[in-house]
């Protein structure tokens, strides 16, 4: 037990969980905006994947990092648009709509992956974001290396939370965005078109999950790996009614996640083999289920979710 | 641009959406054959020939279709309801795993008992996996899709667990692989010189027993009333979590259906490589059928199709196998299109 403890006194744990949770939080909150306006974008899985290989592509193509976040959040925004087609504008199902852009986009990046690099065994690697060295501060003892030592794409990934929440709450955009997801009809009331506001929140939302995506092909690691995704996708789901359908709660969560996720890592080196690996690998899918079993019940979700908006319709 | 609801829907509309579908499909992905540079119609040509041009093709696309038709129907079967199982994958494990449990050794009893036992334990293993989502979506309203998901992850790894451990078949010279089915349980042939099993007459057969509950029995009635309107499936005095609980244990046992048919028909011992997705690509065969079972024989048909000349096709000309799964989940996107045009005209203003 006390090595456990002594998890949390590592600098390394804490490095690790940030480093987790970061296409978790752009995941999360992707989904958040989507779910806030009323659409549930089951397309994430896939979107993440696309995000991850055409982020990486960009660079290794000789593109610059920033650009390739750019680019690989102008691919999200696409899908984004194209399940706003169907879920928003033909008024879809959501469930079924968003499981075929997921199939699309997954098999679209393998595909496109196979197509432009076509005999690798090795994976091929790029020069990722590399961490930055704060004056001063990474130099600090335990904290320099937990929390002033990672990517820039790191704090970017922070920083995207206090915005997101700013826009949402204190903005008649966010306020448009909430309403179309609780009243649609007190949106249209307004003289703001629902589809569009839909629409709109969709592509954005879409853009950060792709981001996040990239996050593991440019910053984590150096390569994109068939199967990188994992389910991180779904996970993310479950986080959003975890998080009550709260930005902040959202960062919370994914960061409760990811700790929990690279201490079972650690963990695993102290029970010396007694525990299967597996079982130790299986945790973020069973701790998901968990998280949704305890907030069920508080889970104040959006009125309007799944619910097509047709104009002249009563819902 | 607006959506009118349609006064009248012509059966022929119903009918030919998805064939028309499926042709703005394949000349769409025909965009991604003509980047990596090659003859669109040569390609489709030895994709076509590849999966239905010879008797060696077809009864390798009856064979891959015999899983695609039981997952396809588990989907079929839930999404009815509107209960959002997503986890055929993990179930078909489940089911295979119950198959290697009763059918390596524990019993061994004649063929026309052992092999109705294998399907029995597969069902029952599938089904009982959707007790928990079922559970948890009507007591505590949590949602389906992501329960059924997070849980595909979750047996896989468990597949994998008792793979290197205790179901690991000593003769395998360490390959992570289950000991071979009793010759008592394994799938008859239906075909000489082909791998056609049992399992594709027992595809078909569930498709029509799928079809006749749905269509001719209370149960399928109140399924469907579930899936169209809830609360008027309630006024009316059904139960909606006892629908839900019979759809999921009718769908969880249709995927555990497919996993024994792969276990006991085509590999003959578990590994963890036993279905490349049949679980979601069970998903696509339901759209595609328009959630009805008799369409999901024909559809399953026709996705096996392309798996295994897109297979045949990347052989011969210089195209990545992925294509299969492109052209896959546009034709499900244009399908679901094409089907929500029969319901509605587009007017634009």
């Amino acid at each position: 037990m006390s090595d456990l403890l002594e998890i949390f006194l590592t600098a390394g744990f804490w490095a690790a969980t940030i480093r987790i949770a970061c296409p978790l939080i752009l995941g999360t909150i992707g989904e958040l905006i989507c779910e806030r306006a009323g659409v549930l974008n089951l397309g994430i899985e896939g979107i993440m994947t696309i995000g991850a290989m055409s982020g990486w592509m960009w660079v290794y193509q000789g593109g610059d990092l920033w650009t390739g976040l750019m680019f690989a959040a102008f691919i999200g925004a696409l899908f984004g648009l194209l399940h706003s087609l169907f879920a928003v504008h033909l008024g879809l199902s959501q469930h079924v709509s968003g499981i075929g852009i997921t199939m699309l986009a997954s098999s679209l990046s393998f595909f496109v992956f196979r197509m432009m690099l076509p005999s690798s065994t090795t994976p091929p690697k790029i020069v990722p974001f590399r961490p930055i060295n704060i004056p001063g501060l990474s130099d600090m003892p335990f904290f320099g290396e937990a929390i002033f030592s990672h990517t820039p794409m790191t704090y970017f990934c922070f920083a995207v939370v206090p915005v997101v929440i700013y826009v949402l709450y204190r903005t008649p955009v966010g306020l448009a965005v909430r309403m179309a997801g609780e009243n649609p009809m007190a949106v249209e009331a307004q003289g703001i078109n629902v589809l569009t506001v839909r629409t709109a929140a969709v592509a954005t939302g879409s853009a950060f999950m792709a981001v996040g995506g990239a996050y593991l092909t440019m910053s984590a690691f150096d390569a994109f790996y068939f199967g990188m995704i994992n389910g991180r996708g779904w996970i993310c789901v479950a986080l959003v009614i975890f998080a009550s359908w709260r930005p902040g709660k959202a960062l919370l969560g994914a960061l409760l996640f990811a700790g929990l996720d690279a201490m079972q890592v650690r963990a695993q080196q102290f029970t010396g083999g007694l525990i299967p690996y597996q079982f130790f690998l299986m945790l973020p899918y069973v701790l998901s289920i968990a998280a949704m079993i305890v907030m069920a019940r508080r889970a104040q979700y959006p009125k309007a979710l799944l619910i097509p908006f047709r104009r002249g319709e009563r819902i | 641009m607006r959506l009118e609801p349609r006064e009248s829907v012509s059966f022929w509309l119903v009918l030919l959406a998805p064939v028309g579908a499926i042709g703005v499909a394949l000349v769409l992905t025909s965009g991604l054959i003509m980047w990596t540079g090659e003859s669109v119609f040569e390609a489709y040509g030895h994709l076509l020939k590849g999966a239905f041009g010879s008797r060696f093709a077809l009864t390798e696309t009856l064979t891959r279709a015999t899983p695609l038709m039981l997952t396809g129907l588990a989907a079929a079967v839930a999404f009815r309801a509107r209960f959002w199982n997503i986890g055929a994958e993990g179930q078909l494990y489940c089911g295979a795993l119950a198959a290697t449990y009763l059918g390596t050794g524990l019993v061994t009893l004649h063929p026309t008992l052992m092999i109705p036992l294998l399907f029995v334990g597969g069902a029952l293993a599938g089904g009982v996996v959707l007790l928990l989502p079922v559970y948890l979506k009507s007591k505590l309203s949590v949602d389906e899709v992501v329960t059924t998901l997070l849980l595909n992850f979750i047996i896989l790894l468990f597949v994998n667990y008792l793979l290197e451990g205790p179901l690991r078949d000593p003769m395998s010279m360490g390959w992570p692989q289950a000991a071979a089915i009793i010759d008592e349980g394994v799938l008859p042939r239906i075909m000489e010189k082909s791998r056609l099993h049992l399992g594709f007459i027992i595809g078909v057969i569930s498709a029509v027993m799928v079809w006749f509950v749905m269509r001719f029995t209370i149960w399928g009635y109140e399924i469907r009333a579930v899936g169209h309107n809830p609360s008027a499936a309630t006024f009316a005095g059904i139960s909606i979590n006892l629908t839900v609980l019979r759809v999921a244990l009718i769908s969880g046992g249709l995927a555990g259906f497919a996993g024994v048919t792969e276990v006991a028909g085509l590999k003959g011992y578990l590994t963890l490589d036993l279905s490349p997705g049949f679980g979601y690509a069970g998903i696509a065969v339901a759209m595609l059928a328009n959630l009805h079972p008799l369409g999901v024989i024909a559809s399953a048909i026709f996705l096996a199709g392309i798996y295994v000349g897109a297979d045949s096709m990347s052989r011969a000309v210089n195209i990545p196998n992925y294509i299969a799964d492109v052209m896959v989940a546009v034709s499900v996107l244009a399908v679901l299109v094409s089907l929500m045009l029969t319901q509605y005209r587009v007017r634009v203003r």
